[in-house]
């Protein structure tokens, strides 16, 4: 379902003395579906780097990155956008949303998006957000004034409407309590279950030890320039 | 699938001075591309170039037309052009006032555009004007009084209502949100987009604020001194930026 053959990543920063960094070199994997893979290293390792580039947000120098058949490191934005929108879901690490939109709409605007009817899709968003525990009376409301931890399980319901053919989960248990925890590994549990390949980065080791069938360590696909990553981190920070 | 719009090496130049040099790309129906630069990058001259407000000095503009295909736009007649912007076009100038009658009620700038391609029963076109005004929420109550009356927003939202309610398939905006307060900005976003996905519109919008392309366009175009610099998918030119003056643009953002 993801397969990766060959792929680098190096960013170039023009603005600063054109320095070249070497982030990932030739990358290769493949997850099947129903089968989660952690991606492990050290911060700086390049797992985000790695992850948003098979999202299609970061560019690959070089290789082919195929999720549903769809290459893309050489497709069109709108193949990317077809792609994003019916088979490859990402959980982010942080909710981005247009200010205003009720929290109930957020979560069911990716099912709307692949066409399913208004009232559908916000039966589907109810029983996520209820399942996540955001309590019912902010359901109307912008998510875009909650807590951290309010706003990364609106995040979670949002990227678990959709049953997603593919998935890419940036550390969806970081800063849980444990009911919520229990939630999010179950609904991980249940999307593998239906046959979704899962790509995830999880700093809570029970947590990958339960859900992920296998670990790829990062750091062995990293040029061994250490304070080469600490200048992406910066780099990463600055470009969010 | 044939794109919506097909643009071909547009160029324009004020005498020495090149206002935009060989520009191509093809727009499909559904996508929203933005195009940011800062002024004088001339985003500009091109979206005027394409909407048929200036004429290119070389290039074409194939447009899918409802009844006959693909036409250039460029080549065609005068009056073929018109027709084109008053159905199957929008365009959303960033002054409202330039996009508007001013003289006339909120009712009659959007009932005009409806006369202009036939509507002749005065209870349809004010029930559609209406409709229109509580669809960019500007209360019905509103439809007599003339847009001098109107706060800046809700000028941006009619004129935004005069656009659309011939049902266009393409919508050019210059700089929709420029000289709005940051709220009236967020609202009008939040308009915009739902109307984008109703009404399954392609657009392309000129801005210079990267906030509103992130929120509305699916694609990205970046220009400098005339010249397309890179293009891209919206977050990927925004969080992986290729082109040393990409990466300027998008590091001299100031964070809130």
């Amino acid at each position: 379902m993801i397969d990766l053959s060959n792929v680098s990543k190096t960013f170039t920063l023009h603005n600063q003395g054109s320095a070249v960094i070497e982030v990932l070199s030739d990358v290769s994997l493949t997850v099947a579906p129903g089968e989660c893979v952690a991606l492990t290293g050290a911060s700086g390792a390049g797992k985000s780097t790695l992850m948003r580039m098979i999202y299609g947000n970061y560019r690959a120098q070089a290789g082919v990155i195929r999720v549903g058949g769809v290459d893309l490191v050489q497709a069109e934005p709108r193949e990317i956008i077809r792609l994003r929108r019916e088979v490859l879901g990402y959980v982010s690490q942080f909710l981005r949303v247009v200010p205003r939109v009720p929290t109930l709409d957020v979560v069911a605007e990716p099912l709307r998006a692949v066409g399913v009817s208004s009232d559908e899709a916000r039966t589907r968003a109810k029983e996520l957000l209820a399942q996540l525990n955001i309590p019912e009376r902010l359901w109307s409301l912008s998510p875009t004034t909650f807590s951290g931890g309010e706003q990364q399980r609106v995040n979670i319901a949002r990227g678990f409407a959709h049953a997603y053919p593919a998935m890419l989960l940036d550390e969806p248990t970081a800063s849980l309590d444990a009911a919520n925890r229990e939630v999010v590994l179950s609904l991980i549990e249940a999307a593998k279950a239906r046959g979704a390949a899962i790509i995830g980065i999880f700093h809570d080791e029970a947590a990958r030890a339960r859900v992920c069938d296998r670990e790829i360590d990062v750091s062995r696909f990293t040029p061994g320039l250490s304070s080469g990553s600490e200048a992406v981190e910066r780099y990463n920070e600055s470009a969010a | 699938m044939t794109p919506l719009l097909s643009v071909q090496g547009i160029t324009k130049r004020y005498g020495a001075h090149i206002g935009c040099a060989d520009v191509s790309f093809d727009l499909y129906p559904g996508e929203v591309m933005g195009i940011v630069g800062e002024s004088g990058s001339g985003k500009s001259t091109l979206l005027n170039c394409m909407a048929g407000h200036l004429r290119p000095d070389a290039g074409s503009v194939v447009f899918d037309t409802r009844g006959h295909g693909p036409r250039d736009t460029v080549t065609m007649s005068e009056p073929e052009r018109r027709m084109l912007g008053r159905t199957d076009w929008a365009f959303v100038h960033q002054h409202a006032r330039d996009g508007l009658r001013m003289g006339v009620s909120a009712g009659g700038n959007v009932g005009e555009r409806l006369m202009a391609v036939g509507a002749r029963h005065y209870g349809d076109i004010r029930d559609k004007a209406v409709d229109w005004l509580e669809r960019v929420e500007i209360d019905a109550g509103r439809v007599d009084d003339r847009p001098t009356t109107f706060s800046g927003g809700m000028q941006q939202r009619l004129q935004i209502a005069r656009n659309l309610v011939t049902g266009p398939r393409l919508v050019f905006m210059d700089e929709p949100t420029g000289g709005l307060d940051v709220s009236v900005q967020a609202r009008l976003l939040d308009l915009l987009r739902g109307l984008v996905r109703d009404m399954g519109l392609s657009a392309i919008i000129v801005t210079h604020d990267l906030a509103v392309v992130r929120l509305l366009a699916d694609r990205l175009m970046v220009m400098k001194d005339g010249h397309v610099v890179e293009n891209g998918l919206t977050d990927q030119v925004l969080d992986d930026p290729q082109h040393a003056y990409t990466q300027l643009l998008v590091s001299s953002v100031l964070q809130v």
